[in-house]
């Protein structure tokens, strides 16, 4: 019997408050994110049980307790204090999943601050223009990596820490500062700080198809969304391995990477290392993995190595499957079924919605290739297009909405009230983001559309808008094409999602040259190479067209939609504001 | 075959290594399951290895166990040159 047993059933009189009966929680104690994943595992009898099984690259390994979680991130939180940062100040932890970067995400929330974690292969533009938004006061780093804000660090006026966590510290300049927590005298006594519900806890950065990217801001509160779906969809329970292969660096990675697991004391393993086939199924058999939450580009890519490296390797701890990033086809569902003996179940959710809102369970039938039913306790339709009213008819496609006013909703895009507001039907111009989270007549807006079958399954359509959806993770086209006129030799640029079979899209640039330029192999190599140190490897476009020039209206806006309708073989609409040549 | 080695070696080191970079990249060192390469930037490698030996590269064959080491790309490259 599975822990949510019948999703019927749960409809049925549900309650957040589930979510503390399972974790025994009594009124009074301290809604610290920090302080529950460490110091409340502890105090529970579980200190000595092993909370983190990490594993890096040329066979390092490592174990650590529930009991060192609570100490080395104490050590991060009175080492931020000493150093003079306060809580509500924005600390970026910006490293690979080593484990102080484990340690010091639970470290910030228990000294007050917003832990504002990036994805360690982001270039330094791509970090600049988060930290600048941030104002982040402090960054948590490693040698590898504090080349990038080196770069930076002049330009962000509010940047006053730079602490290196690993490396070699006698590499370090300026004002730098190490701190190696494990070597450091252990903290075994600090006091958490006392969060309220409405608590700033973590800052996610996600895309979006105009601008730079928002800060989409968390409060403490999450842990109840986090804890409940954790529980009811991945199933975990006290004697699971847990592996999720996310990054912290984004929202999987902290939601079910750190704080869903680690609330409920559970055991899991982080492999920090590339991907190949081989190595993951290792890291299965070696570990006992029983829970294993992935991604849709994963999996297909395990699908395309075949069935040959699953039976070279004993993978019969696994007994539930999870995938998150963008919507798992039916083949994937079906193939892992045959060869692992257990489909993946797909959830979906967003940086914004903080905890899964739709998601296949377990002891729910599965229609392979549907996201699913909405979690109990979320509110969510397809609204129609064009006047945002609910869809009724099944298989009439929609924009994903949900009521708003879930414990994991987030409260804020970070200096952005307009657009918070945006992402709300019907919402008056005057609320506040307050009045918009709480008043249960509006729809959040997804951004994504669907159908709804007459079984009450939810069917995955596409992106309402221009973000490119790559190997599970969002990227502006903005942010690539204003990266891109940066380089010497282009004018002008676009980019768009082009379909791919492993990471549902890949990044595609149209450019046109500026004048002494001509199209030639080692160009393009440039370009490539421009954007993937400058931005990240996953904003790096795998394919460049030239154009000598680019469609615009007459207003001399660039038509990336047209270009997007022409590569993916679609209607390219009315095109009677297109420029003339 | 030795002089295509250090041609390969010689890009990845420009591309994904930093000057002062811990690392010590050889023939043999793992390029993508150490992290060096990571799979999103192994097109870029692989477009540089169909320009510069004017060679096509099927998606099946650019895995990340074949772009693993200088050796094995090299291996994968010689198999076109035939």
């Amino acid at each position: 019997m599975s822990n949510i047993g019948s999703y019927e059933e749960r409809l049925k009189g549900f309650d957040w408050d589930m979510a503390k009966e399972i974790l025994g929680w009594e009124e009074g104690e301290l809604l610290n994110i920090g302080h529950i994943c460490s110091d409340r595992v502890c105090a529970r009898g579980q200190a000595d049980k092993a909370a983190l099984i990490w594993e890096g690259f040329g066979g390092k390994k490592r174990t650590y307790t529930f009991d060192d979680l609570r100490v080395y991130s104490n050590g991060f939180a009175k080492f931020l204090l000493d150093r003079g940062l306060k809580p509500g100040d924005r600390i970026c932890i910006f490293m690979d999943k080593i484990p102080s970067l484990y340690f010091s995400f639970l470290g910030v929330l228990k000294m007050g601050g917003i832990a504002q974690p990036l994805f360690s292969a982001f270039g330094d533009e791509s970090l600049e223009v988060r930290l600048e938004s941030a104002g982040t006061a402090a960054i948590l780093t490693t040698r590898k990596h504090v080349k990038k804000v080196r770069k930076i660090l002049e330009k962000l006026p509010e940047l006053k820490h730079v602490i290196v966590v690993a490396g070699d510290e006698s590499k370090l300049k300026g004002e730098e500062v190490f701190f190696n927590v494990e070597a450091a005298p252990r903290v075994e006594e600090f006091d958490a700080y006392e969060a309220t519900p409405e608590t700033p806890s973590v800052l996610h950065y996600t895309s979006g198809t105009t601008g730079q990217p928002k800060g989409a801001q968390h409060v403490h509160n999450s842990i109840w969304g986090q804890v409940l779906t954790t529980s009811w969809v991945l199933d975990l329970r006290e004697d699971d391995i847990y592996w999720c292969t996310a990054d912290p660096g984004w929202v999987t990675g902290t939601s079910y990477g750190i704080i869903g697991p680690w609330s409920l004391g559970v055991t899991q393993c982080v492999l920090d290392s590339g991907f190949t086939c081989v190595r993951w199924y290792e890291f299965i058999q070696d570990n006992r993995i029983t829970v294993w939450y992935s991604a849709p580009t994963a999996i297909r890519s395990l699908m395309r190595d075949g069935v040959e490296p699953v039976k070279a390797h004993d993978l019969s701890s696994l007994r539930h499957l999870a995938s998150v990033g963008e919507p798992l086809n039916a083949e994937a569902v079906i193939w892992s079924e045959d060869v692992y003996g257990l489909p993946f179940l797909d959830t979906f959710w967003q940086t914004e919605t903080g905890a899964m809102m739709i998601s296949n369970y377990p002891d729910m039938p599965i229609k392979p290739g549907s996201m699913g039913k909405p979690f109990p306790g979320i509110e969510a339709a397809v609204l129609d297009l064009k006047t945002h009213e609910p869809i009724q008819e099944p298989g009439r496609v929609g924009l994903i909405a949900f009521r708003p006013g879930w414990p994991a909703m987030f409260r804020a895009y970070r200096n952005k009230p307009d657009i918070y507001r945006s992402k709300f039907a019907g919402a008056p111009e005057d609320a506040t983001p307050d009045e918009l989270r709480t008043n249960p007549d509006l729809w959040y807006v997804s951004g994504d559309r669907a159908s709804i079958d007459a079984d009450g399954y939810y069917w995955f359509v596409g992106r309402d808008d221009d973000v490119i959806n790559t190997g599970g993770h969002l990227v502006g086209p903005f942010e690539i094409e204003s990266a891109l006129v940066e380089h010497e030799a282009i004018a002008e640029a676009a980019a768009i999602g082009k379909p791919d079979e492993v990471n549902m899209e890949v990044v595609k640039v149209f450019v046109s040259l500026k004048p002494g330029f001509e199209p030639s192999g080692d160009l393009e190599l440039s370009i490539m190479n421009f954007i993937r140190k400058k931005l990240s490897p996953l904003a790096m476009p795998q394919e460049i067209e030239y154009m000598e020039k680019l469609p615009k209206t007459r207003s001399g806006k660039i038509l990336r939609r047209y270009l997007r309708a022409l590569e993916w073989g679609e209607d390219v609409g009315d095109l009677t504001t297109l420029e003339d040549d | 075959m030795d002089e295509m080695k250090d041609v390969v070696l010689e890009y990845v080191v420009d591309e994904y290594v930093d000057e002062d970079d811990d690392v010590e990249v050889g023939f043999d060192t793992a390029l993508i399951s150490s992290g060096i390469v990571d799979s999103f930037s192994m097109v870029s490698l692989k477009v540089f290895l169909e320009k510069k030996y004017d060679i096509t590269l099927a998606d099946n064959e650019a895995t990340p166990e074949a772009f693993n080491t200088v050796t094995s790309i090299v291996e994968l490259v010689n198999k076109h040159l035939g």
